[in-house]
C-alpha cells in the first residue's frame, strides 16, 4: 500500500533529512515512526502523503509513484490521509463543528449530509457537547481529539498523526493513543510518530530513525526499543 | 453537477458572511470604487451628450454669402442664378440689404444700435444649402463661392463645430486615457485588498491546502470577493453618475431657459450602465486572481 523504495530528501539550505530509505506498509496495519529530535519522522510522514516530494528514489502510494505525481493530481492524493500535524493546525477563528467539517467541504460535501459527518466524528472522539466551542477553550487533550475528529471526518484508509502526543500528560495521552488504536481495528492504517517508546503496542510495525537513516524497521519491537 | 453548484454556493454563502461581518468595510470599498469610476463615467456622459448635440446641427451645415457693398441688382441676380445652377447647391435664400436693415430696426434689442447708424451698413447676402455633407467638400464649396464675382465673403457656419468637433474627439480619447489608468489603479486597489484578506486567512489556506483543497477551491471565496466588489463598486458608479448628471441638469435647465432651449443632458443609457457594471466586474476579478496566484504559488507542492 506505501512502499519506499530508496528515497532520500533534502531541504534546500539544509543538510540530508532522510537518507536511502527504503520500507513497505501493507493496509491496515499500526505503524510507529520513533527516533529522536530532528531524526527525520516528520519529514517521513510528510513525504507519505505528499507534502513534500522526494529529492531522489520511489514513493509508491497505492502503486502510483507520487515523485511524479502531477501538481494538479496532489490534491485529491493528500484527501486519502487523515493527518493529524504536531502543532494540531485548528483554525482558532470558528467553533470545533466548523474546523471538523472543512475536509468535508473542500470534498464538495455541505449541509445536513456534512453535518451527520461532523457529528460522527465529534462523536467518536467524545467532543460532541462541543461542537458549538471555540477550540482555545479546549484543554491540550481536546484539542488533539479535536484535529483527530478532522482527521478521520473524511474516513480516510490510512491515517497519520505526527507525535500526537508530544504536550499532554500521561493519563491524556494513553487516552489519545486508545484512540488511535480503535481506529486500526476497525481497518484503517495508522501511522503515529512518536518518541515515547512507551506508547507503542505489541504488535506494531515500528521505524526507527536516527540522523536520517533506517536503523531498524521490525514488526514486533517492543522490548528492545524499550531497552534502547 | 450537484457537487459542483455545491463548491459555488458554499464559496459564495462564506463570502457574503464575511462581508457581512465587515459590512462597513465592505462598503467602504464599494465607496471607493464607485467615486473612482464615477469620474470617467461623468466625463464620457458629457462628451456623449455635446457630440450629438454637435451631430443635430451638423446636419444642416450653411455658408453665408456677403455680397460686395456696391453689388448691384444685376450681380446679385447673376449670383442667384448660378446658385440655381450649381450642382452642389440644394437651396439658396436670399435677403436684400433692405430686408436685413428692416429686420434690425424692427428687432427690440438692435434697434437702439442701428438707429445710431445713418445709414444701411449691410450687404445683400445669400444663404445657401449644401446638397453635400463632407466637411472637405463643403469646405470646397465654400472656396469656390468666394472666388466668385461680386462676393465679399463666404463664411462656412459648420467651422466651430468642427472645432468642437475635433475637441470631442480629443476628449473621447483623454477618457480612454482615464480609464484606463482607472482601470489600473482598480487592479491595484481589489489585488491589495483580497491580498489582506489572504494574509488574515492564511492559516486556513494552508491547511486546506495540507488536507487536499484544489487551487480552484481556494480561489473560489476571493473571486467571489472580487466580483461582488466589482458589482458593488459599479452600481455606486452608476447611481453617482446619474445622480451628477441630474444635478448638471438642475443648473442647465436654469441657463437653457435663458436661451428658450429646453436642453439638457441625456441620462447615459441602460447599456452603458451594464457596461460599467460588467467592466468593473471583470477588472476587479482579474485583480483577484493575480492576488490569489500570488499567494497560491508560494503555497504550492515542491
Ligand atoms: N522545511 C524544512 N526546511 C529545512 N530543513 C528542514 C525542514 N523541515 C525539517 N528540516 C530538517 O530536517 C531534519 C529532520 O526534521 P524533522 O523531519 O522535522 O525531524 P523530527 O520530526 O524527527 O523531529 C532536521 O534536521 C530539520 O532541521
Ligand atoms: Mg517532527
Amino acid at each position: 500500500m506505501i512502499k519506499f523504495d530508496q528515497v532520500n530528501k533534502r531541504y534546500p539550505g539544509s543538510h540530508q533529512a532522510l537518507q536511502n530509505i527504503s520500507f513497505e506498509i501493507e493496509a491496515g496495519e499500526l505503524v510507529y515512526v520513533t527516533g529522536h529530535s530532528g531524526a527525520g519522522k516528520s519529514t517521513l510522514l510528510k513525504l507519505i502523503a505528499a507534502l513534500e516530494r522526494p529529492t531522489s528514489g520511489t514513493v509508491l502510494i497505492n502503486n502510483q509513484n507520487i515523485s511524479h505525481l502531477r501538481s494538479a493530481l496532489v490534491p485529491y492524493l493528500r484527501r486519502k490521509f487523515g493527518l493529524v500535524f504536531q502543532d494540531h493546525k485548528l483554525l482558532y477563528d470558528r467553533n470545533c463543528f466548523d474546523n471538523v467539517a472543512l475536509p468535508l467541504h473542500i470534498n464538495g460535501i455541505t449541509g445536513s449530509e456534512a453535518g451527520k459527518r461532523v457529528r460522527a466524528a465529534l462523536d467518536k472522539v467524545g467532543l460532541l457537547d462541543k461542537e458549538k466551542a471555540m477550540p482555545i477553550t479546549l484543554s491540550g487533550g481536546e484539542q488533539q481529539r479535536l484535529a483527530i475528529a478532522r482527521a478521520v471526518v473524511s474516513r480516510p484508509a490510512i491515517l497519520i498523526a505526527d507525535e500526537p502526543t508530544g504536550n499532554l500528560d500521561a493519563t491524556y495521552a494513553a487516552e489519545i493513543m486508545q484512540l488511535f488504536h480503535a481506529f486500526q481495528q476497525v481497518g484503517v492504517t495508522v501511522i503515529i510518530a512518536t518518541h515515547d517508546v512507551r506508547e507503542i503496542k505489541p504488535h506494531a510495525k515500528v521505524l526507527k530513525l536516527d540522523h536520517g537513516h533506517l536503523t531498524t524497521l521490525r514488526g514486533d519491537q517492543r522490548t528492545q526499543e524499550t531497552a534502547a | 453537477m450537484k457537487h459542483w453548484l455545491n463548491q459555488h454556493t458554499q464559496a459564495l454563502g462564506l463570502v457574503l458572511k464575511r462581508m457581512r461581518k465587515n459590512l462597513l468595510a465592505t462598503l467602504l470599498m464599494f465607496i471607493v470604487m464607485g467615486v473612482t469610476l464615477s469620474l470617467p463615467g461623468t466625463l464620457y456622459v458629457i462628451v456623449e451628450n455635446l457630440n450629438r448635440l454637435a451631430g443635430s446641427m451638423q446636419t444642416d451645415p450653411q455658408i453665408s454669402l456677403f455680397l460686395k457693398l456696391d453689388a448691384d441688382r444685376s450681380t446679385a441676380a447673376a449670383i442667384g442664378k448660378k446658385l440655381d445652377a450649381h450642382p452642389s447647391v440644394r437651396a439658396h435664400r436670399f435677403i436684400s440689404k433692405d430686408t436685413a436693415w428692416e429686420q434690425i430696426q424692427q428687432d427690440a434689442e438692435t434697434a437702439a444700435v442701428s438707429a445710431s447708424l445713418e445709414r444701411n451698413p449691410l450687404p445683400d447676402a445669400y444663404f445657401v444649402t449644401p446638397e453635400i455633407l463632407q466637411p472637405d467638400e463643403i469646405e470646397a464649396l465654400q472656396a469656390e463661392l468666394q472666388q466668385w464675382e461680386g462676393v465679399e465673403l463666404a463664411q462656412l457656419d459648420t467651422s466651430w463645430i468642427k472645432r468642437l468637433n475635433a475637441l470631442l474627439q480629443l476628449g473621447k480619447k483623454g477618457i480612454l486615457v482615464l480609464v484606463a489608468l482607472l482601470g489600473i489603479a482598480l487592479i491595484v486597489i481589489i489585488g491589495n485588498t483580497i491580498r489582506l484578506q489572504i494574509l488574515t486567512q492564511r492559516e486556513e489556506i494552508e491547511v486546506s491546502k495540507l488536507i487536499g483543497a484544489t487551487d480552484s477551491f481556494i480561489r473560489r471565496p476571493f473571486l467571489y470577493a472580487g466580483t461582488i466588489y466589482g458589482l458593488g463598486g459599479g452600481l455606486v458608479a452608476w447611481l453617482l453618475l446619474i445622480g451628477i448628471i441630474r444635478l448638471f441638469n438642475l443648473s442647465i435647465a436654469d441657463l437653457a431657459e435663458l436661451y428658450a432651449s429646453g436642453y439638457r443632458l441625456d441620462l447615459p443609457a441602460l447599456e452603458t450602465g451594464i457596461g460599467i457594471v460588467a467592466g468593473t466586474v471583470l477588472l476587479s476579478w482579474l485583480g483577484s486572481y493575480i492576488a490569489v496566484n500570488r499567494s497560491l504559488s508560494q503555497l504550492n507542492y515542491k
